[in-house]
């Protein structure tokens, strides 16, 4: 795990007091809300409909139970009691006082976190697949990687005014966990003729005009990983759009631009940023490494695990759907479930995270892993100890066997706090759940994601949801538009619209009959929903919406 | 022919808590909508705005919503005010869980 240096301590410390006499500040009436919104959002602070919220940046998703519990304090102390995991592996509160947040701010730090760069036109926190050092599929850990870049990117000069956001993404294996497709940057590790690299992904993203990520390279070997990203990042810098914040983000320069003419463009000043990369960033990234180093992983007889799968039909079905492979065969990956049904996704209690943090503590090797889906991961546990941390999570309503299933939603905040919004995502994410919970159908159903954005900013990633939906307001009305086909993994596709919009009362239905077609329409139990779509395309889903519509044309 | 004015109130959130408030005809900020002052005159809400926004060390982001006039008071047309008046329909958080409305 990354440890801070006394540099980053020093630094920290420096822009907290800053922060706290700029809070001073507006409160006496020397800055105006125009000069002070900039500073606060820069360090992560939003005031959204009902409450200011602080958005603090869990760097590639890791965390260690002592930073977690603080979390917990957080929640408890200066919120109500619970805090929001979202998609871009930060963690949300929702009811902060203006007053408290420099103490909150200087208590993040006490364990090396911060709600620096969550915000603004930056280089945002660099997120990781999840599953980073633990998963049986990567070619190699990411994280150093994401460190790098955090340390390279974070109050970089050139970096700090850009055209707009900027996000990266980052990935050690081809089964994309991160959704480097949807991001400005995506990054594929890769090793050839045992050199390791990465494939360099430009010009992905949501919003209101979504985009697949092109390749720009194939492969750039680590040593020119840094300059060749400094050059691409800078091209943009340039001649990205700033006349219009709507055709600002990178996806535009290179949709505007074509890949083959950014390519040219970054292979130019590539050559000249170059030399100033003297291999300073590689040392680094050595130093780094050692904090990232696997743990020495305990030995033991895997029995008692399989004593309880073959007896205990609740641990089996949890390990069936919770449960991914680790690179060490006795070792397994355990993402513990967010979204108990009918409960909003992401939210923990200050309870839940003292719980998770235990039990990293005692069975994980200290690690736990926040995953852009809104869960927390434990990756390292030994199987033998699976059926104790099966047991504790039951205590406290965490151990929902659904990970990947339809109740696993990703759902933004939406109206119910966000000031953007222009209808709500949260109970719509409630209400799916436990419609499909009460059918008992969620198992036979399988692999389904549905996602939920409130407005058409998508940070509920819906263009990329199996099932998307996208809340919107039609003349003073919620209004739901569904999108089918959307996909974040390695074979990313941005979902179709199915048709006209349903009203909040009508969307849960709807998504009803969809499920049903789908479970008369596929052609076994194996063949998932995404694949059945990919094979009968829209026709057939469309007519299950709209059966109205089928009448009237009959 | 010009549109009729439909009747505002000015609402913003308060500069230390965050929550919403209303401005009141007797020039105070309220955390009710009832109390809130209904506007019914285009030039006169756009000079309670100037008004508001004057207050910059108390309130941000003042705006003029649209309201009508109910039993007790302003009240909501949109769903948008409509939450903000209440709080996140996921937790009995925000002002629902303050007191019931409305209070005089
Ligand atoms: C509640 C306060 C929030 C505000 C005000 C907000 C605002 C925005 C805006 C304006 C955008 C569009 C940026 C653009 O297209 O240039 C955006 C994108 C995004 N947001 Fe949020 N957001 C909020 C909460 C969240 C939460 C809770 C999550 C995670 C669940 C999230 C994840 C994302 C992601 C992944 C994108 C990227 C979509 C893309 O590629 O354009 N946001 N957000
Ligand atoms: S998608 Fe829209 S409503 Fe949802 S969090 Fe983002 S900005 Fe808010």
């Amino acid at each position: 795990m990354y440890r801070y240096s006394e540099f980053d301590t020093a630094f920290l410390a420096e822009r907290n007091a800053q922060f706290r006499a700029q809070v001073e500040r507006r409160i006496d009436g020397s800055l105006t809300e125009d000069e002070f919104k900039p500073l606060r959002l820069m360090n992560g602070l939003y005031l959204q409909l009902h409450a200011y919220m602080l958005r603090v940046a869990i760097p590639y998703g890791t965390v260690n139970s002592a930073q977690m519990r603080q979390l917990a304090l957080l929640a408890e102390k200066w919120d109500k009691g619970y805090g929001h995991f979202t998609t871009r592996q930060n963690i949300q509160y929702n009811w902060p006082k203006l007053n408290d947040v420099p103490d909150m701010l200087d208590a993040l730090a006490e364990v090396g976190m911060h709600a620096i760069q969550t915000s603004g036109n930056t280089i945002r926190n660099v997120t990781a697949d999840h599953f980073a050092g633990a998963a049986a599929d990567e070619v190699a850990d990411p994280r150093p990687y994401a460190e790098l870049l955090r340390q390279w990117s974070t109050d970089h000069p050139e970096f700090q005014f850009m055209p707009r956001k900027f996000k990266i993404a980052i990935t050690g294996s081809e089964n994309d966990r991160a959704v480097i497709k949807a991001h400005d940057i995506g990054l594929q590790l890769i090793e050839r003729d045992s050199v390791l690299g990465a494939k360099v992904i430009v010009g992905g993203g949501l919003g209101r005009t979504p985009m697949i990520g092109k390749t720009l390279n194939e492969f750039i070997a680590f040593d020119d990983l840094l300059a060749y990203l400094e050059a691409t990042v800078s091209v943009w810098n340039q001649i990205g759009r700033r006349d219009n914040k709507y055709k600002a983000r990178i996806k535009i320069t290179v949709h505007e631009h074509g890949i083959d003419d950014i390519r040219a463009r970054v292979e130019e000043r590539y050559a000249q940023v170059r030399p100033q990369f003297k291999g300073v960033d590689m040392a680094l990234l050595e130093e780094i490494k050692t904090h990232f180093a696997l743990p020495a992983f305990r030995e033991g007889s895997v029995a008692a695990f399989e004593g309880a799968y073959t007896n205990d039909p609740v641990f089996r079905s949890w390990v069936d759907t919770n449960i991914a492979p680790h690179k060490n065969a006795d070792h397994a990956i355990v993402t513990i479930s967010i979204k108990k049904h009918g409960n909003t996704p992401g939210d923990a209690t200050a309870e839940q995270m003292r719980v998770m943090a235990d039990l990293a503590q005692e069975f994980g090797y200290d690690e736990l892993r926040i995953s852009h889906e809104q869960n927390v991961i434990l990756p390292h546990v030994h199987k033998s100890d699976l059926p104790a941390i099966h047991a504790r999570l039951k205590e406290h309503e965490l151990a929902t066997a659904n990970i990947g299933l339809i109740s696993d939603i990703i759902a933004c905040p939406g109206m119910d706090y966000c000031a953007l919004a222009t209808a709500r995502s949260i109970p719509v994410a409630e209400t799916i759940a436990t419609r499909f919970d009460e059918l008992k159908l969620e198992h036979d159903i399988g692999h389904l994601k549905i996602k939920i954005s409130g407005c058409i900013n998508a940070c509920g990633h819906h263009h990329v949801g199996h099932i998307g939906i996208l809340g919107l307001d039609r003349a003073g009305v919620e209004n739901y538009q569904i999108t089918l086909g959307g996909d974040g993994s390695e074979n990313a596709s941005i979902g179709e619209r199915a048709g006209p919009g349903f009203s909040y009362d009508e969307i849960v239905p709807a998504v009803e009959r969809l499920v049903y077609a789908y479970l008369d329409l596929r052609d076994s139990k194996d063949e998932t929903f995404l694949q059945t779509y990919r094979r009968l395309g829209l026709a057939p889903f469309k007519a299950a919406l709209y059966p109205e519509a089928q009448a009237d044309a009959a | 022919m010009a549109r009729a004015f439909s009747p505002k109130i000015v609402t913003a959130n308060h500069l230390l808590e965050g929550d919403v408030i209303y401005q009141t005809a007797d020039d105070r900020w309220s955390r009710h909508i009832s109390e809130a002052e209904l506007i019914t005159d285009e030039a006169h809400a756009q000079l309670r705005l100037l008004d508001a926004s004057r207050q910059a060390n108390v309130i941000v982001g003042a705006y003029l919503a649209d309201a009508v006039a109910g039993e007790n008071g302003p009240e909501p047309t949109h769903f948008r005010e409509a939450f903000r008046r209440t709080g996140p329909s996921n937790y009995v958080h925000g002002k629902q869980e303050a007191s019931p409305q409305p209070r005089a």
